[in-house]
């Protein structure tokens, strides 16, 4: 629990998909409070590493550790299952597509991890989706169904519902890739005010341009492993690695 | 016809407590086949295959007659009520089964790794995430299967139960009239599954996700 061991740390971490090689030694370590942003073109492997850290994907080889706690220990059945479940309470992620539970409301979304996980009594939690939802913005749709509510709106529940457990750091999966472009600033406002409040995120995306001004450090992954990374100024404006400048030239040129 | 027809309505009456009884045995047999056939251990998913294979595979009426006819040999006696009651409830079931099993696969992967990286088990999410889902988009095929059980268990009438295509070959013989006889029985069976489908469309909207 020092404040010196990093909060999230990866070491030479693989990966395969049958034949494909996703993640070739991947070593990457966030400091507490620190916000990494991953960019790189699509089936670099970021996703993967991303999911690999919260163990959506296992890992061939290497390691994966959470605030000095080794997330894919070697255990097995019901006692890898209780590591990884509580684990994965320690951390919050946020999807692409959202994954809002459609059979429940805005309240009952958030508060089904304290209240069930943590035996947060329902009114405490209530109380807590309240603030969540005031943080976010929509305060005032605490008894919608996600059906009701915008890609936008969405993705700024499933962030609340995400900090609902008082995660250690949260981990963002493209999390305005699938959203309309003017909706896209609404999420971002809320991800630049989790920085503020010194929040620990890694954040997977394709916008250049935000993870420039949010980000404390860039990865630039190609083919499965960290092809340069620095502090956003540098990577973005002196880049040293002829794929990185082709792959920002692409991007900024778009 | 006058005469006959109060004997149509009783049979009608057993045709519908033969098809609630199977459709509580064929639910029931369903839901574990769908469990097994999804769970981990090899040894179950098996037995989960080999039932729905067995009992898809064959026709519900060689099934009937195994049951019946053939149990005796092997020390199952059985009524022919309850032997129709078994007989159509496992050959169901095991359509029912796979309903069930694609209501299950049909919520999106995403609604499980969502629930998965707050910290929920299997099992909870299961509980509280999937099946929720799962269960209303499970209506309407087993609506589909609870009319196909109804309308089947016509076939029953081969191992003598009493029921509704029973009757109304019964009565042939002192009628000489199988147009509007078969025909009677045909009304009936129909009003019947209307009775079905109106009712799965209640329970679909009832249950539809707001």
């Amino acid at each position: 629990m020092s404040a010196r061991q990093p909060m999230v740390e990866v070491r030479g971490a693989r990966k395969s998909f049958g034949a494909v090689e996703v993640l070739r030694g991947i070593d990457l370590s966030v400091e507490r409070g620190q916000i990494v942003a991953i960019i790189g073109p699509s089936g670099s492997g970021k996703s993967t590493l991303l999911r690999s850290i919260n163990h959506l994907e296992t890992l061939n080889g290497g390691e994966v550790w959470l605030d000095g706690v080794q997330v894919n220990q070697n255990l097995h059945g019901q006692a890898f299952e209780r590591h990884i479940n509580k684990v994965r309470q320690q951390m919050g992620m946020v999807f692409q597509h959202f994954n809002l539970f459609p059979h429940l409301t805005v309240l009952e979304n958030i508060t089904m991890g304290p209240v069930i996980l943590k035996g947060m009594p329902k009114t405490d939690a209530k109380a807590l989706a309240h603030s969540l939802l005031s943080k976010v913005g929509l305060a005032e749709k605490i008894d919608a169904y996600p059906s009701r509510l915008s890609g936008g709106q969405k993705q700024r529940v499933a962030i609340a519902r995400a900090l609902a457990m008082q995660p250690k750091v949260m981990l963002f999966d493209e999390a305005t890739s699938a959203l309309d472009p003017e909706l896209v600033d609404e999420v971002n406002t809320v991800m630049k005010q989790l920085a503020a409040e010194h929040m620990t995120m890694l954040i997977v995306t394709h916008e250049m341009r935000f993870a420039g001004e949010v980000a404390d450090r860039v990865l630039f992954m190609d083919g499965g492993v960290v092809v340069e990374e620095g502090p956003p100024a540098e990577i973005f404006r002196t880049p040293q690695k002829e794929r990185t400048r082709t792959f920002l030239k692409k991007y900024l040129s778009a | 016809m006058q005469r006959v027809f109060p004997f149509f309505v009783e049979a009608a009456l057993v045709t519908l407590e033969l098809t609630a009884l199977a459709l509580i045995l064929g639910l029931v047999a369903a839901a574990f086949a769908a469990a097994a056939k999804m769970s981990r251990p090899a040894i179950l998913r098996a037995i989960g295959t080999v039932y729905v294979s067995l009992f898809r595979g064959t026709p519900c009426l060689i099934q009937l007659f195994v049951l019946y006819f053939g149990g005796p040999q092997v020390g199952i006696n059985l009524e022919p009520f309850a032997a129709g009651v078994i007989g159509l409830g496992l050959n169901i079931g095991a359509y029912m089964a796979e309903s069930i099993r694609g209501a299950v696969m049909a919520v999106d992967r995403g609604q499980t790794e969502a629930a998965r990286t707050i910290g929920f088990s299997r099992f909870q999410t299961l509980r509280k995430v999937v099946l929720p889902q799962a269960a209303r988009l499970m209506i309407r095929p087993l609506g589909v299967n609870t009319v196909a059980l109804l309308k089947g268990s016509a076939l029953v009438s081969t191992i003598s139960v009493v029921e509704l295509t029973y009757t109304a070959q019964r009565f042939i013989g002192s009628t000489y009239k199988p147009f509007e006889i078969f025909g009677v029985a045909a009304l009936l069976y129909m009003i019947m599954v209307y009775a079905v489908a109106r009712i799965v469309d209640l329970l679909d909207k009832r249950f539809a996700i707001a």
